[in-house]
């Protein structure tokens, strides 16, 4: 203990210790969780109408619709369509569900971001770019991605949908407190290398289940040194580890990234803000369950060979021989082989997109790569992206017509192939490359491959044909 | 709504095994399926991907086709079951398809809380019953929730965790929601000093 905290008599806290005890309205004790007061909670069309159909059955109406945030992204269609006309879905089931999502947020006076709203997109894409997202808050959403607004200071996970109607209802959570981990990435990262490779190295290093029951806090001078969509790739994927949350403190980056957004405070509030959140930082000597340190230099590009997230490795180095019977199912259901390079491994497509790596600055990533190259023969590429935003400043700066240039396709924004629920899916058998999150067999259609991978290996492959290491493709093409 | 207290306090039944780690929620219902508005009728997309070829008519040699769930109430996987997704449709499927009970070494967080709300008692067995388990399928299996212990017969029985007060919930039928809104006033209480 240092000497302040002596003094003080306060024990020193972590940042999530903090947001933690600012929402407590009743304490934990043996026999009940206790309850957590939610600042933001955002809503999809997939896991909430079910939730919506128990306040209707209890006659239960919404607490806080100032406090909750719809949009329409999971079922949504990609495909360009005339204004006035009706939007292509691929499902009745499709269009029955978004506008069940239309009434539920009529009916109860929730600002949703659907058709026409010039936020519309991915949840976790538009509550940061709204500035709904802000440090310190707790943030929910039936949505296991949620550990994206964590990259804020926010303490912010996924729930289920019969959590989704108690927030709905009551604005709280019962919980009992996870367990903390703090993982430390110093050093510097090798040029090229983004915040993808160093997340998928991580989820590498602590397995599936390395975070099961935590909240993560990343720290240390390679997360520090990441912009705010970087860090927000890098809490996306805590779900992948298994945790509950990731969290990184809000520092000038963050701060520089809000200023000016449509939700964040304005006048002499900003002010009292900034002052409060760059307060929120893990205390010295705070105590973690678990502390993990990771080597920035060491990270290279990553790809995964298996079909669980926790299966990345250089993409030129060699698939590691098969340590469980399910190691040996992935490979066969990968076609791969151990002791060969992923590099090399024909593709037939590539997704850039998700909430993981669709916003500007993934999409600069993937544009760089492209520009002044054709994608290969036979491939299809898909650029989704994240938000309607997104795909406005994407234009602005002429990055979508690098991408038509080079035969790639670029979409309206929503999840597409991240989850292949809205008829943007692989073919059994194809090879994805994709800047998603899972590679749960199926996950992009039935059969499908999917490699996981950062924007600048996913568009890499695609003007390759294969797997390549996107160093060999960094110097601008001579056109 | 699923009835959260039917034939769950105590199971008395046979298991079914997958031996297979890290199963994720795509694999107990793929995504494509989360269209629905509706909470029922999920039980026969459980699995889908393992249980039907790709024209959608069921395959024969797949076991779980022809599994009597009346019998075969306990589903016993491998190590991190239900990791991926917040999909609560994962435990809806798997109730509607029949199983009561899940046991396994290690659960995912948000599948292990969205099971117990909804009827399928998620069980921690010890590494060696759980090894035990996975190597002797179809084995008679009583679970006793009050006392939270897991009787095998011959085999090696167990005590398991579970929340205090999600047992509560499941042994007297209350309901989280209810209990939450009678602490209304602690609620504004709170949102009055934070506003
Ligand atoms: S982009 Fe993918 S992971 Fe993200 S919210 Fe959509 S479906 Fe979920």
């Amino acid at each position: 203990m240092s000497p302040e905290t002596k003094v003080t008599g306060k024990a020193p806290r972590s940042l999530f210790d903090k947001v933690w005890d600012a929402h407590q309205v009743r304490a934990e004790t043996a026999e009940t969780p206790g309850l957590l007061y939610i600042d933001l909670h955002l809503v999809h069309e997939v896991t909430s109408p079910q939730a919506f159909s128990v306040l209707a059955e209890r006659g239960l109406r919404v607490r806080r619709p100032d406090r909750t945030l719809a949009t329409i992204d999971h079922a949504t269609p990609t495909l360009d369509f005339a204004a006035g006309d009706a939007p292509p879905y691929a499902t009745a089931a499709a269009r029955n569900q978004v506008e069940t999502l239309q009434s539920n947020t009529a009916k109860h006076g929730i600002t949703l971001h659907g058709w026409g709203s010039g936020h519309r997109g991915v949840v976790h894409v538009i509550g940061p770019e709204l500035g709904a997202t802000q440090p310190g808050m707790t943030i929910v959403c039936g949505d296991s991605h949620t550990a994206t607004h964590g990259a804020f200071g926010a303490l912010a996970f996924g729930i289920g949908t019969t959590e989704v109607g108690h927030v709905l209802a009551s604005q709280c959570l019962l919980q009992r407190k996870p367990k903390s981990m703090r993982i430390t990435v110093d050093g510097e990262t090798a040029p090229g290398i983004s915040a993808k490779d160093i997340i998928l190295t991580i989820i590498a290093e602590i397995g599936v289940d390395g975070g099961t029951g935590c909240v993560i806090e990343y720290a240390g001078s390679a997360i520090e040194a990441l912009d705010m969509e970087g860090r927000m790739t890098v809490c996306n994927m805590s779900i992948e580890a298994g945790a509950r949350a990731g969290m990184i403190a809000p520092d000038e980056t963050t701060v520089a990234w809000l200023e000016g957004r449509e939700q964040v405070p304005a006048g002499p509030d900003w002010d009292a803000a900034i002052k409060r959140w760059t307060a929120l930082r893990s205390d010295d000597g705070a105590p973690f369950d678990h502390d993990v340190m990771i080597d920035a230099a060491t990270i290279r590009p990553m790809v995964t060979w298996g079909t669980a997230p926790d299966t990345g490795i250089a993409v030129n180095a060699p698939i590691p021989q098969p340590r469980s019977p399910s190691h040996r199912k992935a490979l066969a259901y990968m076609g791969l082989e151990a002791g060969m390079p992923v590099a090399g491994t024909p593709v037939d497509q590539v997704f850039i997109g998700s909430c993981t790596n669709s916003r500007i600055t993934d999409l600069r990533e993937a544009a760089a790569i492209m520009s002044g190259r054709r994608v290969a023969n036979g491939i299809r590429a898909l650029v989704v992206p994240g938000s309607v935003a997104v795909r406005a400043q994407a234009e602005a700066e002429g990055l979508d017509r690098i991408f038509t240039d080079a035969g790639a396709e670029w979409r309206q924004p929503g999840c597409s192939m991240c989850i292949a629920m809205n008829g943007d899916r692989g073919e059994p058998g194809q090879l994805v490359v994709s800047t998603s999150n899972r590679n749960f067999e199926g996950r992009q259609g039935p059969g499908v491959r999917t490699v996981l991978a950062s924007p600048a290996t996913a568009a890499a492959a695609a003007i390759a044909g294969h797997v390549i290491d996107p160093a060999e493709l960094m110097e601008p093409a001579h056109a | 709504m699923p009835d959260q207290t039917d034939n769950i306090r105590q199971i008395d039944s046979r298991t079914f095994v997958i031996d297979q780690e890290d199963i994720d929620t795509d694999q107990i219902i793929p995504a494509r399926f989360l269209t629905t508005t509706s909470r029922d009728g999920l039980g026969k997309l459980a699995f889908h991907d393992w249980r039907y070829d790709g024209d959608g008519n069921p395959l024969e040699a797949v076991s779980l086709n022809s599994l009597d769930t009346a019998e075969c109430r306990v589903l016993v996987a491998g190590r991190n079951f239900g990791c991926g997704s917040s999909r609560e449709h994962a435990p809806w499927a798997l109730h509607d398809f029949g199983f009561r009970a899940v046991i396994s070494s290690e659960f995912a967080d948000i599948f292990r809380s969205n099971s117990a709300r909804n009827g399928l008692l998620p069980i921690m067995a010890p590494e060696a019953a759980h090894n035990w388990l996975l190597a002797n399928p179809g084995v008679a299996i009583k679970i006793d929730l009050a006392s939270q212990h897991v009787d095998l017969g011959n085999g090696p029985g167990f005590d398991f965790a579970i929340e205090p007060f999600a047992k509560h919930c499941l042994m007297e039928g209350t309901d989280p929601l209810g209990f939450l809104l009678g602490h209304a006033d602690d609620i504004d209480a709170y949102e009055a000093a934070n506003a």
